[in-house]
């Protein structure tokens, strides 16, 4: 019996689907000022979520949507058989610690700023092969945590470039399982954590299903690390849309689709600058993908009011995204069929001084609308 | 060898292509704002040395008076997370005087505290201004030399 799913080079095409149980967003103060500020799960004015230190409030803060994706799916954290998660800092420690209470067994992963979609990747795998049933997937990123790790002090006066982006304050979460999520939605008390307030119009309460519509994975496409020799740090999006153009040409070749078999395609954080660079290499591949591509990190902040630049970037800029508006639009029709690619640049300051490149990495997932059978 | 050549071409082709499309700031408005600020701040010390001068100091007590107050009004305002919106607006203007020194070692001894007092402070309160100190030391130390060659030949004569 021919057991593979793989398909083409780089990807894999599941058997089965792969179901999105739940979803969880955690997003700070200026993400709740966004253009989707509305959207968010839990959103905490306090910058240090009730912390101490800046990684302390990371850590905070990606429990909370790992917790509420837990509840909201109607599961307990013993039900959850993996835990995939990652974040920006130095050896994760943002989901070392943040998760480290929750009892389930853990892979840390990084993937920079496309860790949402390597532990979906990962996550899903691991269903289709059936070494789980429930598998949660996180990752977060804070912006005080991030400029401390990868750039200057807070208090430091220094101007940014246009090219630069902001690191989103924000964790999202994700329960992946191998059946359809249940219909009775779990009761989310609010209890999530006493320091916060619920978001104001939280669309899925619960499971992430509505009458028979659910939210599920179909395939992936696993990216390459792709280094054009690339060495500002400023400009990401220049660093990690050669990787995202990868990723997406090669997912069309795998599975044999065109830009217009899916209704949208989100990369990660390639801001303002990434996607000009990614429109013209995909042009260049013969692709045209300029009506239905959407930027995350062009997505969560509005470049004229707040003053982020090139857009938003980081792990929870993918992951916030996802969970607040990418799926809830799924389930509610906008869109059949999505390509979901965060994009990362793998920096590193120590090679970076070393005089390196920062090479980009971007991970593809596919998103399909999925109607389960009318069973009465 | 020729490969690696042609992959430098290309590496060099996708950095001046990303260079043409990215946006940058005004070079000429921001020089203006940096003179704006720039020269706010030495206003401000000229002030502090007329006014010392006015009670009486000497021209070097005078201008250590004036440091000092200067460096002590800029870690204030980094404390108050007030000095990275003026580097923000100013650029180098906030950052050349002395002022830009001292926020840049308060902002490494407020963000590196948690780290410890030996090890967090301790250790990183220099991140920013360290190569400042160090260069600024070995240009000193050189040029030092320099005089003092001068000085010897020129006694020789």
């Amino acid at each position: 019996m021919n057991r593979q799913m793989t398909c083409g080079a780089s990807s894999i095409a599941f058997r089965n689907p792969v179901f999105i149980q739940s979803c969880a967003c955690v997003a700070g103060q200026k993400e709740s000022e966004g253009p989707l500020g509305t959207c968010f799960d839990i959103i905490n004015e306090d910058p240090m979520f009730g912390a101490d230190t800046w990684e302390a409030a990371e850590s905070t803060m990606q429990k909370q949507a790992a917790t509420l994706a837990v509840q909201k799916a109607g599961l307990q954290n013993r039900d959850i058989r993996l835990l995939f998660a990652g974040d920006l800092l130095a050896q994760t420690v943002a989901s070392s610690f943040g998760t480290a209470g929750l009892g389930i067994p853990f892979y840390g992963l990084f993937g920079a700023c496309s860790t949402m979609g390597e532990s979906l990747s990962l996550g899903s795998m691991c269903i289709a092969g059936g070494y789980g049933s429930h598998i949660l997937c996180a990752t977060s990123s804070h912006f005080a945590s991030a400029e401390k790790e990868f750039r200057f002090p807070l208090g430091y006066g220094n101007q940014r470039p246009l090219s630069a982006t902001w690191t989103v304050t924000g964790a999202g979460a994700c329960v992946l399982g191998c059946n359809p999520p249940t219909r009775d939605s779990a009761k989310i008390s609010g209890s999530a954590s006493d320091t916060t307030s619920a978001g104001n119009s939280v669309r899925y309460p619960g499971t992430l299903r509505d009458n028979n519509t659910c939210a599920v994975i179909t395939g992936l496409t696993t990216g390459r690390l792709i280094d054009f020799g690339f060495k500002d740090s400023f400009n990401m999006g220049g660093c990690m849309a050669p990787a995202a153009c990868d990723t997406i040409a090669q997912n069309f070749k795998d599975f044999n689709r065109k830009p217009e078999d899916y209704d949208a395609i989100f990369t990660g954080d390639l801001g303002m600058v990434g996607q000009k660079i990614l429109f013209d290499l995909l042009s260049e591949k013969g692709f045209d993908i300029s009506s239905r591509h959407q930027d995350c990190g062009m997505l969560i902040y509005d470049p004229q009011t707040q003053d982020t630049h090139s857009g938003g970037s980081g792990c929870g800029c993918a992951a916030t995204v996802l969970a607040g508006h990418i799926l809830p639009n799924i389930i509610n029709g906008t869109w059949k069929r999505i390509l979901f690619v965060p994009t990362g640049a793998l920096l590193s300051k120590v090679s970076f001084n070393e005089g390196d490149s920062i090479p980009g990495i971007a991970h593809a997932v596919i998103i399909e609308q999925y109607q389960l059978p009318n069973i009465p | 060898m020729s490969d690696n050549h042609s992959s430098q071409q290309k590496q060099k082709q996708y950095e001046d292509y990303v260079k043409k499309i990215t946006p940058v700031h005004s070079l000429g408005l921001n020089m203006c704002k940096a003179f704006f600020t720039g020269g706010i701040i030495c206003v401000l010390g000229q002030f502090i040395l007329n006014y010392a001068g006015k009670l009486g100091l000497d021209k070097e007590t005078s201008g250590s008076w004036c440091s000092l107050i200067l460096i002590l009004i800029s870690v204030i305002l980094t404390g108050c997370n007030l000095y990275s919106k003026i580097g923000k607006f100013g650029g180098a203007g906030g950052l050349v005087p002395i002022t830009g020194f001292a926020n840049s070692v308060a902002a490494s001894a407020i963000e590196y505290k948690a780290e410890g007092q030996v090890f967090g402070i301790g250790c990183k309160i220099f991140t920013i201004a360290g190569p400042v100190i160090l260069y600024g030391i070995l240009c000193s130390w050189i040029l030092g030399v320099i005089y003092y060659i001068f000085k010897f030949a020129g006694g020789l004569l």
